[in-house]
């Protein structure tokens, strides 16, 4: 087995996901099929290939460093769901 | 003129511009349509009834402008593009109630060549589907038989095109997310070259293969669509700055002469439907009948394409999803008392399985120790695929294959993950690299009676050559016929 549940649980954590016992023990096959799939892989002698990590490659686009406004405070936070006119509120974190 | 709603976007364009319809009643009539197959096919996630019909009354006020050419044609957007005080759901519950202050930037562009934009479409959540059953809200159906889907992710796009409920739409293609959808509703479906569109305001899911296109009803609809959003956009940073061509400047042509098409041998072989191969090969050999020329190409990563694709498509979805947390926008969990459990429980109840299982699979393949077996290995995979295209495109000028092994399957046949992945072993090479594709219908398959597609592929930024061959290739075979609603 590629990945267990307990890891599941973990990375699911690390991504802010809370999963039940079900979703876990569902996903945990399913994950370890899609894993036993990719591989596959494994199959190809890469060591000479330099990855491609988009089809775009190799641009630094710069622009100058001037400010802007494009859009205003009202309407930056008009979809937040907690905000009092200037900031947008969040629970207490400590 | 009771079929005006099956039109294409190129006979109701010049109509609008003659003045021969009013834009209000070609609003009016989309409309209409709308509100009778709608309750069928369920394309729409929402439509913007008053706001067209207030600004269609406008345009017929101030009369045709010639500058503008999509002025009065009703569109729609795949919900994932995000428009001005109208709903953007990305087909997601944690966007559900989210209006953006912004309109994308092709959006914009439509906006400002006449468009009037109608509603947003349906899709899978965040674009992770091939069927559009991931959606949040609603089933989409398949116009010629709702018992099947539209493909995915942007189903709901192709749906309403071929419904005949507005005249084109924008779809998006990660991974064959435009043609996918295309092929299963027996319509034209253009993915472009990575670059070619900004991706500005295209919520992202895997930024190095997103691209947004054209969902028509014919070649040159998708040229005039293709036309009005293509083009370099400062804030896109991956948008390049290359030249727009004409691209209606090669339709028209009577022949196909002087053209290579490769055939991959790994495309035509072993997995794909025999209804498939039979539409497919005969619009090939209607090509060769117009003058062109075929040659085997070989593209022989295909089968490490999928494996490929999702690792990196998982990796930056995870990435890329992390910014739905509850604080600046959508859904957030209210009884969470402490910052991170907010976070956690707001993107557990926000978020669908499929979304989840992505962010988990890609966290999972970023996470140290993994990386350089998975994120790594699949980059320079990505690299060898692409060199495959290269090699093959010194042969041939356009690569030909079906889009999809199979015609459009029915709703709920596909319940495993994995098996979902696998029909977009056709489509995903192209993403990876960057190149453009799109699907031509050629017919409907012969047990099935469910529409075929042709994929043309080709160099990157060559999307006149293959749009003028595709449509020598639409004028050649027999017109596609409409679904009956």
């Amino acid at each position: 087995m590629k990945i267990s549940p307990e890891e599941v649980a973990k990375v699911a954590k690390l991504a802010r996901l809370d999963l039940s016992d079900d979703k876990i023990e569902l996903f945990s096959g399913q994950l370890d099929d899609i894993l036993n799939y990719m591989d596959k892989l494994g199959e190809l002698d890469t060591s000479e290939v330099e990855p491609l990590f988009s089809p775009v490659e190799h641009t630094t686009v710069l622009r100058a460093d001037e400010t802007r406004k494009d859009y205003s405070r009202d309407e930056v936070l008009s979809n937040a769901p907690e905000q009092d006119g200037q900031f947008f509120i969040v629970p207490r974190i400590v | 003129m009771s079929d005006i709603h099956c039109m294409t976007l190129t006979e109701i364009a010049s109509k609008l511009q003659a003045r021969e319809v009013s834009v209000e009643y070609v609003v009016q009539s989309c409309l209409d349509r709308i509100q009778s197959t709608e309750p069928k096919v369920k394309a729409l996630l929402s439509v913007q009834a008053e706001v067209a019909l207030e600004q269609a009354r406008a345009m017929d006020e101030a009369g045709p402008d010639p500058d503008k050419p999509l002025w009065g044609v009703p569109l729609v957007l795949k919900d994932l593009l995000t428009t001005k005080n109208a709903p953007t759901t990305c087909g997601s519950r944690i966007l559900e109630n989210f209006v953006p202050f912004y309109d994308a930037t092709a959006v914009e562009r439509l906006r400002n060549a006449g468009a009037v934009l109608l509603g947003k479409a349906n899709m899978d959540e965040f674009a992770m589907g091939s069927s559009t059953e991931n959606s949040a809200f609603q089933r989409t159906t398949n116009p010629w038989d709702i018992d099947r889907v539209p493909g995915g992710s942007s189903g709901g796009s192709g749906a309403t095109v071929a419904a005949c409920q507005c005249y084109g739409a924008l779809g998006t293609d990660t991974g064959g997310s435009i043609r996918t959808p295309a092929s299963f509703c027996g319509i034209v479906g253009l993915k472009p070259t990575y670059g070619r569109v900004s991706r500005f305001g295209l919520v992202a899911y895997g930024s190095s293969l997103d691209q947004m296109g054209p969902m028509t009803r014919s070649v040159e609809d998708s040229a005039r669509i293709l036309q009005a959003i293509a083009g370099h956009d400062p804030k896109d940073s991956t948008s390049v700055d290359v030249e727009v061509p004409d691209y209606l400047a090669g339709l028209g042509r009577s022949d196909l002469k002087g053209v290579t098409i490769g055939m991959p041998e790994e495309y035509w072989g072993e997995g794909l439907a025999p209804e498939v191969e039979k539409a497919c090969r005969a619009a090939i050999a209607k090509a060769e009948e117009l003058g062109a020329a075929t040659v085997p190409v070989k593209l022989s990563y295909t089968d490490y394409a999928i494996a490929t694709y999702y690792i990196i498509a998982m990796a930056e979805a995870s990435s890329n999803l992390s910014r739905f947390d509850g604080v600046r926008y959508g859904y957030r969990n209210k009884e969470a008392d402490e910052l991170v459990d907010m976070y956690t429980r707001s993107r557990t109840e926000g978020f669908g399985d499929e979304v989840q299982r992505r962010i988990i699979m890609g966290t999972y393949v970023l996470s140290s120790g993994y990386y350089d077996a998975y994120y790594r290995k699949a980059a320079q995979v990505r690299r060898l695929i692409r060199e495959d295209f290269d090699k093959a495109f010194t042969q041939c000028d356009l690569i030909a294959g079906p889009v999809c092994p199979t015609t459009a399957f029915r709703i709920g046949e596909k319940a495993d993950p994995l098996q979902m992945y696998l029909i977009d072993i056709f489509t995903i090479s192209l993403n990876l690299a960057g190149l453009p594709g799109m699907s031509l219908p050629v017919g409907l398959g012969e047990s099935s009676q469910m529409p075929v597609g042709l994929q043309l592929m080709g160099l990157a930024f060559s999307e006149p050559g293959m749009l003028s061959v595709a449509d020598a290739l639409e004028r050649a075979l027999p017109p596609m016929p409409v679904p009956e609603m």
